[in-house]
C-alpha cells in the first residue's frame, strides 16, 4: 500500500537499490526501461503504478542524473518529445485508470512514440473553430477531417486528438477529446514540406476512421477543457532547459565572430553585442523560472521566455547570415527529408534562419502568448468576441 | 547557480520601506519637492537611514552597519525605483559605501553606515566603471595634502558631507562644510533627473585625506554601483508598467476602456517580458556584487545594458499611453521618465557596457 511520499534521501536510496538489481550494462535497454518505470523511477511525481511515486517534482533531475552516470539506457525524449511533454500529463489528468496503464508505460520506455492532432488548415491559433467531425456509432465514433503541422505523425503509434461532436452549440462546448490509433484503416499521414525544405511535420487526413469510444479522453462535449491542459503542457516544455551562457544561437554567431575577423564591421559588432546582452538576460530569466518552480511557485515567466526565445533566435540566425556575407547567400541542402527530431546546430545558417521563423509560430503564437501576458497576467479585457455564443455550424469559415 | 529570487528578509524589508515611501514619499510630495531648494528629501533619510537602518546595509555589524549585504541593499534600491524618492541612497549608502569598504576606511564608513555622514564619490555621474577618473590631465590634483580640481556633474554633490575624490595616486577624503567658505565650492545644476541632483565641485587647496592608493576602491564603488542601479531602474519600470496598466483599464474612448485594444495590450505584454528579463538582469547582478563573485563585471554590464533600456522603454510607454494627461507636470510619469533617462546615462550608457563587455567577452571590434 502507499506510504508517505519519498523525500530526497529515500529516493536516492530507491534508485541505487534499482541499479544494484539491474545492471544497466547487462540488462536488456528495454527490460531496464519497463522495471525502471514499474518501479516508480520514470517521472517521480506520477503516482505509484503509473510510473511515479508521488514524489516532489523538483527531485526529478538529481534521479534522471543518476540514472545518466549509471550509464542507464535512455527512453530518447527527443524521439517522443509530445508524448512525454504533452500526451502523458492529458493522459495522467484526464483519463480512467485502465488508459493510464494502457498508455503510460510504452509511452515513457519510447516503445510508443505519440503525436497530436490538434490543428487544422482552418484552425490554429483558434483552435476550438475546428471541423473534424466525430459521429457516434454504437461503442465506436466515426472519424473524418484534415489535421495539419503535424509533427512526428509518421512516426507515431497514438495520437492525441481533438473533434467536433455537436456543431450545434457554440464552439468550445461541442468538442470531445480521443486518443486515436495511427495504424487504424483511414489514417493516412502526408509530409508537408515547409519553407527549410524538408518535412519536420505532416498532414494527416483522417477518413471514416473508427475510434473506440474506450478511447475517449474526459467526457462527451468536454474536449476543450482537456485541450486546455495539453496546451498549457506544451508551453511549460517549450520554456526550456537550463542552458549555459553563450548556448543556443547567440553562441554560433559569437564563435563565428571571433573565428572569422575579416567578417566585422562596426555595425554587426553593436547588433551583436546587443543580441548577447538580450540572450544573456533572457537565459537568466529561464534560470529564474526555474529556480521559481523547484520551490513550487511557478510564475507566468513561461510565456515570457517561450516569447523571447522566438524572437532571439530568429535575430541571431538572421545576423548570422548576414555577418556571413557571400557565404550566407550559400544553402546546405533542399533534399525533401521527414527528420525525427530538430536540429539547429548541425545544419547550415541559412537553415537556422528558416527554421527559427517557426519559432514564433509553433506551440502558440508571440501574437497569442501576448494575449494571455496581457489578459492573465496584466489582467486587461478581453478580446472581443462575436463567436462565443454562435453556434459552430453558424460561424463563417 | 545563485539564488535569483527574494528571501522572506529580503520581502519583510521591502515591505518596511514600501510602507515608508507610501507615507513619506507620495509623488506629490516628490513633485514638491523638486520646487523646494533642498538637495534631497531629509526627513525621509532619516526614516530610511536611521529608524529602519538602511543607510549600512552592506556593512558588517562590527563596522558599525546593517551586517546584511548588496543583495538586500539592491531591494532597496527597486523601492527607492519606485517612488523616484530623493535620497542619497545610491550615492552614499552603495557608492560611497563600496568605496569605502574596498579603502578599509572604518569610522568613516560607520558614521556614513548609521547615517550621520553623507559620503559621496566626487566624478561626473555618467563615469562607467572601466574609466579611471583619477586619470588624465584634468583630474584633481594633491599636493601637500590639499586636494586642487574641478569636477562637473557629481549626483548628489550638494547633499554631501564628505568627497571621496580619485586623483592621482589614491581616493582622497575631504570635508565638503569647508569652514573658510573658500575650499570647497559647489554649485547646483538644474538636471534632467529632478530627484537626484547634480553639482559642479570645485576643489581649490582642499585639505585631503588619502583613504586608499591606487584605483581599485573607485572600481569596486564604480562597478556596486552600475550592479545596483539596475535594481532602481526594474523598480521604475515596474512602477511606470503597473500605473500604464491601471491606467489603460480605467480610460475609455470609442466605447471601451483602451486597454482592450490588441496594439496597447501587445505593446504592454511586450513591456512586462522585457520587465521579467530586466528583474533577472539586476538579481543577478546583485547576487554577484553580494558573493563577491568574479562574474561580477560581466553581471554588472549585462544588467546596465539591459535595465538602462527597460527602464526608459517602460517610462516612455507610461507617458504615450496616458495620453495628453501622460505629458503634463502633473501627472507623475515625467518624474519617472526623467529618472529613467538620467539613470541610462549614469554610471556608464549602455553603449559604454556593451563596450566593456566587447572585452569581457571576447568579442573584439571590427
Amino acid at each position: 500500500m502507499s506510504t508517505a511520499p519519498p523525500d530526497a534521501d529515500e529516493l536516492g536510496r530507491r534508485v541505487e537499490a534499482f541499479l544494484a538489481e539491474h545492471d544497466p550494462a547487462a540488462t536488456e535497454p528495454l527490460e531496464f526501461l519497463r522495471a525502471r518505470f514499474d518501479a516508480g523511477l520514470a517521472w517521480v511525481h506520477y503516482p505509484e503504478g503509473h510510473g511515479g511515486l508521488g514524489a516532489p517534482r523538483a527531485l526529478q533531475p538529481a534521479v534522471d542524473r543518476r540514472f545518466r552516470e549509471a550509464g542507464s539506457p535512455s527512453n530518447q525524449p527527443e524521439r517522443n518529445g509530445i508524448g512525454l511533454g504533452m500526451a502523458a500529463p492529458t493522459v495522467l489528468s484526464s483519463g480512467t485508470e485502465e488508459q493510464k496503464r494502457r498508455f503510460l508505460r510504452p509511452l515513457w520506455t519510447g516503445e510508443e512514440i505519440w503525436c497530436q492532432l490538434f490543428s487544422e488548415p482552418g484552425a490554429g491559433s483558434d483552435l476550438a473553430a475546428l471541423g473534424t467531425r466525430a459521429v457516434r456509432d454504437g461503442d465506436h465514433w466515426i472519424v473524418n477531417g484534415q489535421k495539419v503541422w503535424t509533427s512526428m505523425a509518421h512516426e507515431a503509434r497514438y495520437a492525441l486528438l481533438v473533434t467536433r461532436t455537436d456543431p450545434d452549440v457554440p464552439k468550445h462546448r461541442g468538442m470531445t477529446y480521443f486518443v486515436c490509433d495511427m495504424t487504424a484503416p483511414g489514417v493516412e499521414v502526408r509530409p508537408l514540406r515547409q519553407i527549410t525544405g524538408e518535412a519536420e511535420f505532416n498532414e494527416v487526413f483522417l477518413t471514416d476512421v473508427r475510434v473506440p469510444d474506450e478511447n475517449r479522453l474526459g467526457e462527451v462535449g468536454d474536449g476543450w477543457r482537456v485541450s486546455t491542459t495539453t496546451l498549457m503542457n506544451e508551453r511549460v516544455a517549450i520554456g526550456g532547459a537550463a542552458a549555459p551562457r553563450e548556448g543556443g544561437m547567440i553562441g554560433v554567431a559569437a564563435k563565428l565572430w571571433r573565428d572569422r575577423p575579416e567578417l566585422r564591421t562596426a555595425g554587426l559588432h553593436d547588433a551583436l553585442l546587443r543580441l548577447w546582452v538580450e540572450t544573456e538576460a533572457a537565459r537568466l530569466t529561464g534560470e529564474r523560472l526555474r529556480q521559481q518552480l523547484a520551490v513550487g511557485k511557478p510564475g507566468p515567466e513561461g510565456s515570457a521566455a517561450k516569447l523571447a526565445f522566438a524572437d532571439l533566435n530568429q535575430r541571431a540566425s538572421g545576423l548570422e547570415l548576414e555577418l556571413l556575407g557571400d557565404d550566407g547567400l550559400r544553402y546546405d541542402d533542399w533534399t525533401m527529408r521527414r527528420p525525427s527530431e530538430v536540429d539547429f546546430t548541425r545544419r547550415s545558417p541559412g537553415y537556422r534562419y528558416l527554421r527559427a521563423k517557426g519559432n514564433s509560430i509553433e506551440g502558440g503564437t508571440s501574437e497569442i502568448l501576448r494575449n494571455i501576458i496581457a489578459e492573465r497576467v496584466l489582467g486587461l479585457p478581453g478580446e472581443i468576441r462575436v463567436d462565443k455564443d454562435v453556434p459552430w455550424k453558424d460561424l463563417p469559415k | 547557480m545563485t539564488d535569483l529570487l527574494y528571501t522572506e528578509i529580503e520581502n519583510d524589508l521591502r515591505a518596511s520601506v514600501r510602507e515608508v515611501l507610501e507615507d513619506k514619499a507620495p509623488w506629490t510630495s516628490v513633485l514638491a519637492g523638486t520646487e523646494k531648494d533642498e538637495p534631497y528629501d531629509a526627513a525621509l533619510w532619516t526614516a530610511l537611514a536611521g529608524q529602519l537602518g538602511c543607510a549600512g546595509l552592506p556593512v558588517p555589524e562590527d563596522l558599525g552597519g546593517a551586517g546584511a549585504s548588496w543583495r538586500e541593499a539592491a531591494v532597496v534600491m527597486e523601492e527607492l525605483g519606485r517612488a523616484a524618492a530623493p535620497v542619497p541612497f545610491l550615492t552614499g549608502s552603495v557608492v560611497a559605501t563600496a568605496a569605502l569598504l574596498a579603502a578599509g576606511e572604518r569610522d568613516l564608513l560607520g558614521r556614513v553606515a548609521a547615517g550621520e555622514r553623507i559620503a559621496v564619490l566626487a566624478v561626473p555621474f555618467g563615469t562607467a566603471p572601466g574609466a579611471d577618473p583619477a586619470a588624465g590631465p584634468a583630474a584633481p590634483a594633491v599636493s601637500g595634502g590639499a586636494l586642487t580640481g574641478e569636477v562637473r556633474s557629481v549626483a548628489d554633490g550638494l547633499a554631501a558631507d564628505v568627497f571621496l575624490v580619485p586623483a592621482a595616486g589614491g581616493l582622497y577624503a575631504v570635508d565638503a562644510a569647508s569652514p573658510d567658505g573658500g575650499h570647497v565650492r559647489r554649485t547646483a545644476v538644474t538636471s534632467l533627473d529632478m530627484t537626484r541632483r547634480l553639482a559642479d565641485v570645485v576643489f581649490a587647496g582642499a585639505p585631503a585625506r588619502q583613504v586608499a592608493q591606487g584605483a581599485d576602491a573607485v572600481r569596486a564603488a564604480l562597478l556596486t554601483g552600475a550592479a545596483l542601479l539596475a535594481s532602481e531602474q526594474l523598480g521604475i519600470a515596474e512602477r511606470c508598467l503597473d500605473d500604464t496598466v491601471a491606467y489603460v483599464k480605467t480610460r475609455y474612448q470609442f466605447g471601451r476602456q483602451i486597454g482592450s485594444y490588441q496594439a496597447l495590450k501587445h505593446r504592454l505584454a511586450d513591456l512586462w517580458t522585457s520587465i521579467t528579463q530586466a528583474r533577472a538582469a539586476a538579481r543577478y547582478a546583485a547576487s554577484c556584487a553580494a558573493a563577491g563573485d568574479a562574474d561580477l563585471p560581466v553581471a554588472a554590464a549585462v544588467a546596465q545594458a539591459h535595465c538602462s533600456a527597460v527602464a526608459v522603454k517602460a517610462a516612455e510607454e507610461c507617458v504615450q499611453m496616458h495620453g495628453g494627461i501622460g505629458f503634463t507636470w502633473e501627472h507623475q510619469a515625467h518624474l519617472f521618465l526623467k529618472r529613467a533617462k538620467a539613470d541610462s546615462i549614469a554610471l556608464g550608457s549602455p553603449d559604454r557596457h556593451r563596450a566593456a563587455l566587447a572585452e569581457l567577452a571576447g568579442l573584439p571590434p571590427a
